[in-house]
């Protein structure tokens, strides 16, 4: 790969905390791992915007906070607006000399919820006006923090609590939306997806996101121990399956030029993936083999390469 | 440094105490906040084992292990909350948990 590497290895990362101890995450999750990393990467100059989600409930029940940064919470659906303003100030105050002038990253940090449904038209709008800010989304699939709703994010046939599982509806009936793509389809030049498995690949585009001129979008896949229903010494196992079967390809698509990061040469079946959920648990072998179908179709446009 | 070790702010602060907007004025208060007590399991690191990779460092959500230059790692059971994604995860198999008993 061309692409100039920020860290090589986990050495490289700065052992400096910014998402410090002490937050309320629940034992095993694979949010505050991504984020963790995710400030690593960023560094201390920097401003983090977060919508309501779990990340803010975790890391700010007052008078305690995670954050060794400057850090904002702003309601649930304008993230992105908040960050398109705070990056328009810096602007006019460095201009008016009031700030001396350096590179502030300006980084939206928001989960599923508030990205791909309730920030969406935000999000849109701040990536059309070209504001120069990071916008990071932490897909946990669902409403977790609230108690486990669907989302837009929500994969098919996932039990949720507002799809359940009965006689008529098995899970979720509509597909995952592929926010990803459609974030892409603004021509913006940065757009990747991570997943905390895979540290170093993480940080290296959310560091690469922040030091791009223009917006840029990471989405990262990020395992909810109760929300999954899965053992908390699992999570980063779950995470990593998702990439090895495919269900969530690991790529960036730099001024549209898309480049597989990870590459899956023996794509794993879906199942291996499903089974360990228990928010998969009711799914039937056809339904299963409709899911490996999908994911072999979308594999196949990515060149992820044949199912071992 | 002395100051960034003391917590000064309130606990229970009544309404009438509380800045506008609530705001912390003081960064990273949550490390006096010990996660600790959570668990119900405990990593246990096999110091001839371990081969200083640092993938424990690294998967801990909750930063509770540390990584010093020579390699060698250490938990910190103030925040450790017990997950065991460390052992999991751990390539040459040198992490175990062991159940927390009364003492």
């Amino acid at each position: 790969m061309s692409e100039e590497k920020y860290f090589k290895t986990l050495k490289d990362l700065p052992k400096e905390e910014l998402f410090v101890q002490g937050h309320r995450a629940c034992s095993g999750c694979g949010e505050a791992i991504a984020v963790r990393h995710i400030m690593k990467a960023i560094g201390p100059n920097c401003i983090v915007i977060s919508p309501t989600g779990c990340l803010e409930v975790v890391s700010s029940p007052y008078p305690y906070t995670s954050w060794a940064v400057p850090w904002y919470h702003v309601a649930f659906e304008n993230a992105a607006s908040v960050a398109s303003g705070v990056e328009a100030a810096l602007k006019v105050l460095m201009r008016k000399g009031v700030l001396e002038k350096k590179k502030i990253h300006v980084v939206a940090i928001a989960g599923d919820g508030g990205t791909v449904d309730i920030g969406f038209q935000a999000l849109s709008g701040a990536l059309e006006r070209g504001h120069g800010f990071a916008y990071i989304c932490l897909d946990n699939e669902a409403y977790m923090n609230t108690g486990i709703q669907r989302s837009g994010a929500t994969p098919y046939g996932a039990w949720t609590t507002t799809s359940a599982v009965g006689k008529a509806i098995r899970g979720k009936v509509q597909w995952k939306k592929n926010m990803p793509a459609i974030v892409a389809s603004h021509g913006i030049p940065y757009v990747a997806t991570a997943c905390p498995a895979y540290p170093v690949d993480l940080v290296n585009k959310v560091k690469r996101a922040v030091e791009i001129e223009g917006p840029a979008y990471v989405h990262v896949l990020t395992p909810c121990v109760p929300g999954w229903r899965i053992p908390s010494n699992i999570s980063i196992k779950v995470a990593r399956l998702a990439v090895q079967t495919g269900i969530f390809p690991l790529y960036e698509i730099k001024d549209g030029k898309l480049t597989l990061t990870v590459k899956v040469p023996k794509r794993k079946h879906v199942k291996e993936y499903l089974k360990l959920q228990g928010r998969f648990a009711h799914l039937t072998d056809e339904e299963i083999e409709k899911i490996q179908e999908r994911v072999d179709r979308e594999s196949e446009s990515l060149g992820l390469g044949p199912r071992a | 440094m002395s100051q960034k070790n003391e917590f000064k702010l309130n606990p229970k602060p009544s309404w009438k105490e509380l800045p506008i907007a609530s705001i912390i004025p003081q960064p990273s208060t949550s490390r006096f906040y010990l996660t600790g007590d959570w668990r119900s399991f405990r990593p246990v690191i096999d110091k001839d084992k371990c081969v200083g990779c640092g993938l424990c460092w690294s998967y801990c959500p909750d930063a509770a292990i540390k990584w010093f230059e020579d390699g060698s790692v250490e938990v910190d059971l103030n925040y450790c909350k017990g997950c065991g994604v460390c052992a999991e995860e751990c390539p040459a198999k040198a992490i175990t948990m062991v159940e927390e008993v009364e003492e």
